[in-house]
């Protein structure tokens, strides 16, 4: 029942959490003046007219970025159990580990010698 | 039974009220979570205005002062003046994920304390996996930058949300890192269970590189400075959330104020023992002192960090993290499980709970600690003086510092 009740709590508090700063935003919309225009509702550029479209390709680093990123977050998914059990673990799980890191490291490598790391 | 109702006996209150046990339930969940949600919307308003302050003294000006005593009322002042500003949406705006982001903003970083300890007996859901809970609800904090620098259609705000990407993602590698060697050693995810095992020794003296790298991956998880690359005023004109205005602007702020003081109450939680203290164990109530008072450690030297240091640049900002900071996370992880079994072969691990049980434990791991942070300084150091070479070849200068002649004209 407590598990239950640990999880149940969770849920409330998902919905709870939503409805929290919803409420302001909602008084704001009641209280505040709306009169929009066409000045007002352009583009914040610091007064210079926008050029072209907002939504265009961008630099590809950033793409790069996120596939190491990926390399490391869904490895650390994998060291938390072995973490979690570590002191339960006899001298070969230091070294089962060891090997895991070894792969996850090699990933960093691999990508810091291809200058993958370069900001240009 | 008892004669007096409170949030601790509610469920028994209730049922003593004649209420059925479900309902009797749900309500002491319900109340549980009003009361653990209400109390961030009520700190972030004395968090806004203390960081004013702090900032402010700093510079050496006096901050907010006029409304209220001390200016304490400033935020509550903003924030009726926020409710009454229009709302501006953009033309051109994705109407619905422009408005979700605020509310996303905030959301999260409340959710965040539903796992919190603040004493032995008061805690939000002390779930089995607290550890991977904090991390997933952090990383939504992504989302919601993202989403808003997308939907308002402008280019300072979408290049904002481009660095955020790039940053929150690779910053999440060391903190969560960092995460795995509490977890080692305390053999436990759940942050209730963490806060006992450091009954006798506090995780920051066992692992203080740890402490460290979780300190600075949430310096730069919360946007703050040096790492507030993706609001930067002088670059790109607070970023992601330019086109926002009135109270959406708003939860974006609260959500930030809100987030550094959270990572530096979870630092507490994890490194700094949480709610231990005298006494605790026999005035819980003492926890909320003890830990309020580790958190403000933490936060305020975060706060006087983003009030002395400079923006670092993005290439040095990707550099830090993953040519520094992720390789030193995972030597860390590799010496700290060494150790354990080392120290779990030579037969110093603790048998009992008191203090001189962990002291060898305790001192092995500080030992191997300190090795790797002199390794690193050494490795800095080397890099930092050849860097400067090249440079000082490249662009020869004068050194400023060198002894002045007397007499000398035309400096």
């Amino acid at each position: 029942m407590a598990v239950v009740n640990e999880w149940a709590f969770i849920g409330v508090f998902f919905a709870i959490a939503w409805v929290f700063p919803f409420v302001p935003i909602l008084g704001a919309r009641l209280l505040a003046p709306h009169k929009p225009n066409a000045i007002k509702q352009s583009t914040y550029e610091c007064g210079v007219e926008t050029v072209g479209d907002t939504w265009v390709q961008f630099k590809v680093q950033y793409y790069i970025y996120g596939l190491i990123f990926l390399v490391f977050d869904v490895e650390i998914v994998f060291l938390f159990p072995w973490a979690l059990a570590y002191s339960q673990l006899d001298f070969f799980g230091f070294f089962a580990g060891l090997v895991f890191v070894f792969f996850l490291f090699d990933a960093l490598v691999y990508a810091w010698r291809k200058d993958a790391l370069e900001w240009v | 039974m008892n004669d007096v109702c409170s949030i601790n006996n509610l469920t028994q209150c209730l049922l003593d009220g004649g209420v059925s046990p479900d309902l009797a339930n749900l309500l002491t969940i319900l109340g549980g979570v009003v009361l653990v949600a209400t109390v961030p919307l009520v700190t972030v308003i004395f968090l806004i205005w203390i960081e004013r302050k702090i900032a402010a003294r700093v510079q050496d000006r006096l901050g907010p002062n006029r409304v209220g005593p001390f200016g304490l009322l400033q935020s509550v002042a903003d924030a009726v003046k926020m409710l009454t500003k229009e709302d501006i949406t953009p033309m051109g705006a994705d109407k619905f994920i422009y408005n979700l982001a605020p509310i996303i903003a905030f959301a999260t970083v409340v959710l965040i304390w539903a796992i919190i300890p603040f004493t032995p007996l008061h805690i939000g859901a002390d779930l089995s996996i607290g550890i991977l809970y904090f991390v997933a609800v952090a990383s939504i904090g992504t989302v919601k930058i993202m989403i808003a620098g997308w939907s308002s259609n402008n280019k300072y705000a979408l290049l904002g949300a481009f660095r955020t990407i790039a940053q929150l993602l690779s910053y999440e590698v060391p903190l969560v890192l960092s995460l795995l060697i509490p977890v080692m050693i305390a053999g436990t995810l759940g942050m209730q269970d963490m806060v006992r095992a450091q009954g006798s020794m506090w995780f920051v003296f066992m692992a203080p590189v740890a402490a460290v790298m979780f300190f600075i991956a949430n310096l730069a998880e919360t946007g703050r400075a040096p790492f507030d690359l993706l609001e930067a005023e002088s670059e790109i004109i607070a970023g992601y959330n330019i086109e926002y205005s009135g109270f959406k602007w708003g939860m974006f702020m609260a959500g930030e104020f809100m987030h550094a003081f959270t990572a530096a109450l979870l630092a507490a939680v994890i490194f700094l023992g949480g709610w231990w203290g005298p006494f605790v164990e026999q005035v819980p109530a003492l926890g909320f002192v003890y830990l309020g008072l580790k958190t403000a450690v933490v936060y305020i030297f975060g706060l006087i960090l983003r009030s002395t240091v400079p923006r670092v640049r993005i290439d040095q900002l990707m550099a830090l993290n993953w040519k520094w900071l992720v390789p030193i996370s995972v030597a860390n992880v590799l010496i700290t499980a060494l150790l354990l079994k080392v120290v779990d072969a030579i037969g110093l691990a603790p048998q009992s709970g008191d203090f001189f049980a962990h002291l060898p434990q305790t001192l092995v791991l500080l030992v191997g600690n300190l090795v790797l942070m002199f390794g690193v300084a050494t490795v800095l150091r080397n890099r930092g003086r050849a860097q400067r070479l090249v440079d000082e070849a490249a662009h020869p200068v004068e050194h400023e510092d060198a002894p002045v002649v007397a007499g000398a004209v035309g400096h």
